[in-house]
């Protein structure tokens, strides 16, 4: 009943700005640069290194074909010979390998650039699976509520009380024993993908289904329910576009988690296999050689994975306090 | 005392955001004597709780007081120190804001949070300081103090509770309190009762009162003198009785013949046309002259002082030497 | 139930007809709780029999405080909540026998609803075009894009507002603009009956103004029926034919407006009266009443209002009164019955509205 008093100052101050802005007759594209949110980004020169430094690596990830020196996955353009060259800066390496080879030849900048590729298409992957099951069941769990949002909420809470790599592994072992051997290999990448995506597709769940609880009740619902409209119209139309706005924040920071839980399973000899070596692939193999003094096997690809997750997860936490009305 | 207890001096409130300095009040001045009560009334935007925030510091950045100064008993206080205005709140000036559920603190009994500001500003000890907590819960009217004195706020109801605020804000004895749309979140029957309580507790105690409230009803009942506030500026400055009864800006004028009246015409309410401008989009000139319907060309070129206009005095051109 | 509470009929059948009608909440502690720590089943009885009806093209206004009620019976009669008990009759067809979302369909077209909050009610997500289309889509009440956007110019011009704001947001919008665009989505099905809770309630006072006044233009050129749910006495002086006054989940009187506000019968509306502030400044003495609202998980047995009432005896305190008919009034109260209580004839206060 009570009347809503607004804290004036920011509602008309964002009027005021509303109303200035399209009383210049912008083109849309001009309105989105002009956005807070850009405004924020440019603010921002830690986020603005973020993003340069991720668009970077993803850029030359998928552009690895072209740019990378060698294909390490030739066995044919292998030289023994130029195995466990160091880099091109240490004596006895060269620029033709810039940051050394591995033990079977490879260079490793090529090995390293493939590697980030994997590693990012099985991050992307995960979460895009995640993200699409999770919402999708937060979604469903808080419009129907009763007995289907208790028992998806249980299920939920089951497996988030398991480590992720744990669940990862659960899932691992039991791919390994029901397939037979010889498709494992090939197969392995989407076990892996299914493998990491458990965890965060909950994540999503719960956090759809809170918001979802909370803008079931608006008036703007009941208003389309007085109207008519379907309930499953509701649920995607109305509902949905309201709720979406943490999901990219929590996209954002679970793709760094994906990367790093790949390369955990990689490491742990159970993810992607070595003939597809991720950066955790790399890792692990490169750690056999690190203390009979090959370092930059195990160090230029550490390097690149805790620069990428690094990286994607500085421009979480931008997106997150720049989509924080609050905090504006 | 001579002098006012509080003169605020061409206040100028302003916003620095990255499109521009939006000034939320604009060249604000009057003063309100020892036990007066002064009701500031205006519509949302208006600028009248910056006002009461600015008065006693808790103008949230980055609001910043740009213009004008603040004085209280002769003394200027917008630019005090964070400590002694923190000494100020409380002992010299208390505040009622409208939300009795956030004004208080959840984990806190109610009498901890009264006895604590009685010992923080009156220096008393916690046995004298808890007496006069209970005999200011029984003034403000709330049965059985002794028990409630350690009740925590959500074991009240809404009217409870804001009487306890009002206790609080009285606690220390204050000279001046800021009260914030202290009836709005309430049900009509206890905002009556609130009113009345408020009254009667400032006539006793001689404590001056700042009435913020968009509610001409609650202002009729309440206040002696009223302000009017329009897009940041003074409108209408008078005596209650004669704004109320003989609105001379016709900013007041519209107002008033906006309200309901019971027994009055019920084919059409006299309507103002158009809205309060938002900040940064305020016409030049008279801020009002695009709605007015008296408005003449001085109006849009020059921003009228406060002219005297019959008992109180308007901020409008038609009250200027040689007009009717 | 019918009986000595039937109003007198009038010549036309009433719009809508509600009887008798209740919802409760169950509020009860967890089940675990209550098999732990024995606790009882809570209700809360929101609505606890309530009985009235509005002929067509009539104003119907429900005033109270919070926790009444009012806003409970607004979502009951839109369909929104399903009664507990009681019977709803929209033009003669009782909701109760409206099952399934093809025989629903008729309903929701003539019967619309305008909320209280301006920011919540409009989908901050879709534009104000398809918001005001979405009703005119879902009944597929204009063939082809074209003509839908028509329409929506159409009642887009009807509340004031521009074609051209059909491809802004609703953040784009004042307070009184958004309300607009809420009452255009309403009008978009062609409703004969407009349920408006509290529509007014957060704006200012000169948006108000300009509400009020679009609504009773839109009412007198449409022929709309309205159920105006209000706390604001003086906004129901000027939009209201009758008026019920609800207490505590129960109608304590039922009048027509100006007897109402000339000669209120219930202790609980002389007390509401009495808290319209005096913009006369006539000096009338005003009588606030005491006390507060009780929990309504817990009324007082008998009348409701009696911990309240000057006037309540012991039958007050244990027999919860009926309405009875009072001349053309309705009214729940043993007093009045009982012929106990003065008149309470009040002076309509007359406001010089000064010339401008």
């Amino acid at each position: 009943m009570t009347a809503r008093r607004v804290l004036m100052v920011t509602e008309s101050e964002r009027l005021g700005a509303a109303a200035v802005a399209s009383a210049r007759s912008d083109g849309r594209l001009r309105r989105a640069l002009d956005s807070d949110l850009i405004y924020s980004f440019c603010r921002s020169p830690v986020t603005v290194i973020a993003a340069v430094g991720t668009v970077l690596m993803i850029g030359s990830a998928l552009l690895c074909p072209w740019i990378a020196p060698h294909n390490p996955f030739d066995l044919a353009s292998l030289n023994i010979l130029d195995a466990t060259d160091p880099p091109a800066w240490v004596k006895g390496g060269s620029w033709s390998y810039p940051l050394g080879t591995d033990e079977q030849g490879r260079d490793m900048l090529s090995a390293i650039l493939y590697g980030m590729r994997l590693s990012i298409a099985v991050g992307f992957a995960a979460v895009a699976l995640a993200a699409t099951f999770g919402v999708s069941l937060g979604l469903i769990a808080g419009f129907a509520g009763g007995w289907i949002d208790t028992l998806i909420m249980r299920i939920a809470d089951v497996l988030l009380s398991f480590p992720a790599i744990l669940v990862a592994l659960l899932v691992d072992g039991v791919a390994r024993s029901v397939l037979p051997r010889d498709q494992q290999d090939a197969i392995a990448i989407y076990v892996v993908v299914l493998a990491i995506s458990v965890l965060p597709t909950v994540q999503f769940a719960r956090t759809v289904r809170g918001s979802t609880l909370v803008e079931r009740n608006r008036e703007y619902v009941q208003a389309a329910r007085i109207i008519g409209v379907h309930p499953a119209l509701i649920a995607v139309r109305h509902i949905l576009p309201n709720v979406l706005g943490p999901v990219l924040v929590i996209a954002t920071i679970n793709l760094a988690l994906a990367i790093i839980n790949e390369a955990t399973l990689s490491f742990l000899g159970l993810g992607l296999p070595p003939t597809q070596p991720s950066l955790g692939t790399l890792i692990r193999v490169g750690q056999n050689y690190l203390f009979s003094g090959e370092w930059w096997m195990v160090l230029f690809p550490s390097a690149t994975l805790a620069g990428l997750a690094l990286a994607v997860n500085l421009l979480g936490d931008w997106l997150r306090d720049a989509l924080n009305p609050k905090l504006r | 005392m001579s002098g006012p207890l509080l003169a605020v001096e061409h206040l100028r409130i302003e916003f620095p955001t990255r499109r521009g300095i939006l000034t939320a009040v604009d060249d604000l001045s009057f003063q309100i004597a020892e036990g007066e009560v002064l009701g500031v009334v205006g519509e949302s935007g208006a600028g009248k709780s910056l006002t009461g925030a600015a008065i006693i510091g808790l103008l949230e950045p980055p609001g910043r007081i740009a213009g004008g100064q603040i004085l209280f008993a002769g003394r200027r206080i917008d630019n005090l120190g964070r400590e002694e205005m923190r000494r100020l709140r409380g002992k010299q000036i208390g505040a009622i804001f409208q939300d009795p559920l956030t004004s208080l603190n959840p984990l806190y009994t109610v009498g901890r949070q009264i006895t604590e500001t009685i010992e923080v500003h009156l220096g008393l000890d916690a046995a004298a300081a808890r007496r006069r907590a209970l005999d200011l819960m029984a003034e403000v009217g709330i049965p059985a103090p002794e028990q409630r004195i350690d009740h925590y706020p959500h074991q009240f109801s809404g009217g409870m509770r804001q009487r306890v605020v009002i206790a609080l804000a009285l606690a220390a004895n204050p000279r001046l309190i800021i009260a914030d749309e202290p009836t709005t979140a309430l049900d009509v029957s206890i905002q009556a009762q609130i009113i009345a309580l408020l009254k009667r507790l400032c006539r006793e105690h001689r404590t001056a009162v700042m009435l913020v409230t968009h509610d001409m009803g609650v202002i009729a009942e309440t206040a002696d003198r009223v302000a009017v506030m329009y897009a940041g500026r003074l409108a209408e400055l008078g005596p209650v009785r004669a704004v109320v009864k003989q609105p001379r800006h016709p900013y007041t004028v519209g107002l008033m013949g906006a309200i309901p009246a019971i027994g009055g015409p019920r084919h059409r309410l006299a309507q103002i046309d158009g809205a309060m401008p938002r900040l940064g989009t305020i016409p030049s000139g008279c801020a009002f002259h695009t709605r007015c319907p008296s408005a003449f060309e001085h109006c849009l070129r020059e921003r009228p002082d406060l002219l005297p206009a019959g008992a109180s005095a308007a901020a409008c051109w038609l009250y200027a030497e040689g007009r009717a | 139930m019918s009986g000595p509470m039937t109003e007198s009929a009038a010549v036309a059948e009433p719009f809508l007809r509600v009887s008798g009608l209740a919802r409760y909440f169950d509020v009860s502690p967890p089940l675990l709780n209550r098999l732990l720590e024995r606790r009882e089943r809570l209700w809360l009885r929101a609505v606890d029999g309530v009985e009235f009806s509005i002929r067509s093209g009539e104003t119907f206004a429900l005033v109270g405080e919070s926790g009444c009620g009012k806003s409970t019976v607004a979502r009951l009669i839109v369909g929104l909540y399903k009664p507990t008990r009681g019977r709803i009759e929209v033009d003669g067809v009782d909701l109760a026998m409206v099952r399934g979302r093809a025989a629903e369909k008729p309903l929701r077209r003539r019967v619309q609803m305008i909320f209280q909050d301006p920011y919540a009610s409009l989908n901050p997500r879709w534009r104000v075009r398809d918001i005001i289309a979405e009703p005119i889509r879902t009944h597929r009440l204009r063939a082809g894009e074209t003509q839908v956007r028509a329409r929506v110019d159409e009642l887009l011009e009807q509340v004031k507002l521009a074609p051209a704001d059909g491809g802004k947001y609703p953040h784009e919008f004042s307070g009184g603009q958004r309300q607009r665009i809420s009452i255009a989505r309403a009008l978009a099905t062609e409703p004969e009956f407009l349920v408006c809770d509290e529509p007014t309630s957060a704006l200012d006072v000169s948006v108000q103004a300009q509400i009020l006044n679009l609504m009773k233009e839109l009412q007198r050129r449409l022929g709309l029926t309205l159920l105006f749910i209000s706390h604001n006495l003086a906004v129901v002086s000027y939009m209201a034919d009758r008026v019920g006054v609800m207490y505590l989940g129960r109608l304590v009187e039922v009048a027509d407006v100006a007897t109402l506000f000339t000669a209120p019968g219930h202790p609980y509306t002389r007390m509401l009266l009495d808290t319209i502030p005096d913009l006369s400044m006539s000096g009338h003495a005003r009588q606030p009443v005491g006390g507060e609202v009780p929990n309504p998980i817990e009324p007082p047995p008998g009348c409701a209002f009696h911990p309240r009432c000057p006037f309540a005896d012991a039958r007050c305190r244990s027999e919860r009164p009926e309405p009875h008919l009072q001349g053309s009034t309705l009214v729940a109260c043993h007093g009045i019955e009982e012929r106990r209580l003065p008149e309470a004839l009040r002076p309509a206060p007359i406001r010089a509205i000064p010339e401008e």
